[in-house]
């Protein structure tokens, strides 16, 4: 009979240990942005919004204006995923319709899980000495100023990046197209190319749309590669070819240094809009797959 | 109409082309990269490297010991608080399909898999390096470990679900307690693909460099203690890349080298233990 007792109060302590495990995602994610909000508060309170209109980050008049970080960021991910949409869904074909198995199809896919496996640095180090050479070449062939460095630079590298994560998303929608409907089409006398365009995209749509967000919140969120080739100038680019900054790699080049309650606040609200920012593409990208495979499942 | 027809195969012939080409053009840079690395790191990559910390600026020579023990600290730091928490929470989640609650805890953990990794630096430097007032191998082991932790949830919820509820059912009908189902017969038969995903997760922790910049922060000497900062391979690599000195470029890439090396080998060991170890039924 003890024993059994035991066994009900070790079942009861298990439980509540696997609640508050459970729980305590809830708190982490709520802690984070509470963190976040708390300790970007003095800067919130003190720049209202010339922090977002802002042109002007020198943290050594005061004068923090993330407007330019905005910029760098928006721009070098929308050039890149607008860069990467073509490559993504082409492999997405490739290994969801034209090879979907045999020897390619898993050179293939095993191929772009180790382009995605490359740690970010490591494509900002080969952007560094091999890109920026290449672009500066560009520059001085026709007349831009030879940076070499910049927001063009920068969205190559992001496309690289994130062509394997969007790729690896479309393709999973693109499995998902049941066999009948290609067949279906395939016997009314279709070309391949008219089921991809006219069966399998169109059931692939919002599918894709979803990759295509969550390609784009790790383009805005990523740092490392970004930091090291996009010349890490504090003002606002005004062709492709200049240097700029985006929202992380100014946290990333400037965190340390930051002397000053004001200045370390105005960094840390940087990077509470980037989690913001994020965090709306992420989510969302995330609800439309979920919406996607409710169906697929049942 | 036989035009017509002409058209439409051209169309599709010249599509194909086109996909195969950009899906050619898409792992041109891999190997790119790859070449480039190797080319370079494998000349630098000597036993003194492994094995001797770094010499000062103007000498040659040195090497990253404290680099590979610092990641070593890091990885196990971040192991050690986000395994045993998210695979608690993996269970809770796989236990309690389409409740309330685990529908909140689901959504959070998509924020926090969707946080950039330079956010959680800062998170990790609010929450540890403040109050401590310096820079340590515990505040980057928190970075990553809250990196690491919605990849373990996720393993472990995905992988417990596709168990089947008559291996547990018949567990408790033998009437062994909860806590003894769940630890004992649902978990073992669900360790293949926790253990892919945790490997996964290493690899992946491995390779960071943003979260570390203000936690680990770097320190070019061995230490062994968690509450000082230490170095980590990507966080060498960054620097030293960074850095106008052609040895330590030279360095930069035997880490390269290292570095692509361990997340290939984490790689690879997780495709074996799925195989090896992947429970049928």
């Amino acid at each position: 009979m003890s024993a059994s007792g035991s066994n009900q109060w070790k079942d009861r302590l298990f439980r509540g240990l696997l609640w508050w495990a459970g729980l305590t995602m809830i708190f982490l994610a709520i802690g984070i942005f509470v963190s976040l909000v708390h300790q970007s508060w003095p800067a919130i309170r003190s720049l209202g919004t010339r922090f977002l209109t802002g042109r002007t980050w020198n943290p050594v008049s005061g004068q923090f204006g993330a407007l330019p970080f905005v910029a760098g960021t928006l721009l070098t991910s929308v050039i890149s995923l607008v860069l990467a949409i073509p490559f993504a869904l082409s492999i997405a074909l490739f290994l969801g319709e034209y090879f979907r198995t045999g020897p390619i199809a898993g050179l293939f896919k095993s191929l772009t899980e180790l382009l995605a496996g490359i740690p970010s640095v490591i494509y900002g180090f080969w952007g560094l000495f091999v890109l920026v050479p290449w672009i500066r070449a560009l520059e001085l062939r026709i007349g831009a100023p030879p940076y070499g460095v910049g927001i063009l630079t920068a969205s190559l590298i992001l496309t690289v990046m994130i062509i394997p994560y969007a790729a690896s998303i479309a393709r999973d929608v693109i499995d998902l197209v049941p066999q009948h409907l290609k067949e279906g089409a395939y016997a009314l006398g279709a070309t391949r190319f008219e089921v991809i365009r006219k069966v399998i995209l169109p059931f692939a749509r919002s599918g894709i749309l979803a990759g295509i967000f969550l390609a784009f919140g790790r383009a805005l969120g990523e740092t490392m590669a970004v930091t090291m080739v996009i010349g890490n100038r504090n003002l606002l680019p005004k062709t492709l070819f200049d240097p700029g900054n985006t929202m992380a790699s100014v946290i990333a080049n400037e965190f340390t240094e930051a002397a000053g309650r004001l200045y370390l606040s105005a960094l840390i609200e940087i990077g509470l809009l980037l989690f913001l920012i994020t965090l709306v593409f992420h989510i969302l990208g995330k609800w439309v797959i979920q919406r996607m495979q409710v169906p697929g499942e049942s | 109409m036989r035009n017509r027809l002409w058209i439409r195969q051209f169309l599709d012939r010249g599509f194909q082309a086109v996909v195969i080409l950009l899906a050619l053009l898409t792992v041109l840079p891999l190997f790119l990269i790859l070449g480039y690395v190797l080319k370079n790191g494998l000349g630098a990559m000597n036993w003194e490297l492994l094995t001797h910390l770094p010499k000062p600026v103007g000498e040659t020579g040195g090497g990253l010991l404290h680099a590979l023990v610092g990641t070593l600290m890091l990885v196990s730091l971040a192991l050690l608080f986000s395994v045993p928490l998210g695979i608690l929470a993996g269970i809770y989640l796989a236990e309690h399909q389409h409740t309330r609650l685990s529908y909140w805890m689901s959504l959070c953990i998509d924020i926090l898999q969707g946080i950039p990794s330079i956010v959680i630096g800062i998170i990790a430097y609010i929450w540890v390096v403040m109050p401590l007032h310096h820079f340590s191998a515990l505040s980057g082991g928190v970075a990553l470990a809250i990196m690491m932790l919605p990849m373990t949830v996720k393993a472990t919820e995905e992988t417990l679900k596709r168990i089947p509820r008559a291996l547990k059912e018949a567990a408790l009908a033998l009437g062994a307690p909860y806590h003894t189902t769940i630890l004992q017969v649902v978990l073992p038969a669900g360790l293949s693909g926790i253990m892919t995903g945790i490997l996964l997760g290493v690899a992946r922790i491995a390779g960071e460099t943003a979260p570390l910049l203000f936690t680990a922060f770097g320190s070019p000497f061995l230490n062994f203690s968690p509450l000082r900062p230490v170095d980590a391979l990507p966080l060498l690599i960054f620097n030293y890349a960074m850095s106008p000195y052609p040895d330590w470029h030279r360095i930069a890439w035997g880490a390269s080298v290292l570095l692509i090396a361990m997340v290939l080998g984490l790689n690879l060991l997780a495709r074996w233990v799925i195989r090896r170890w992947k429970v049928q039924f």
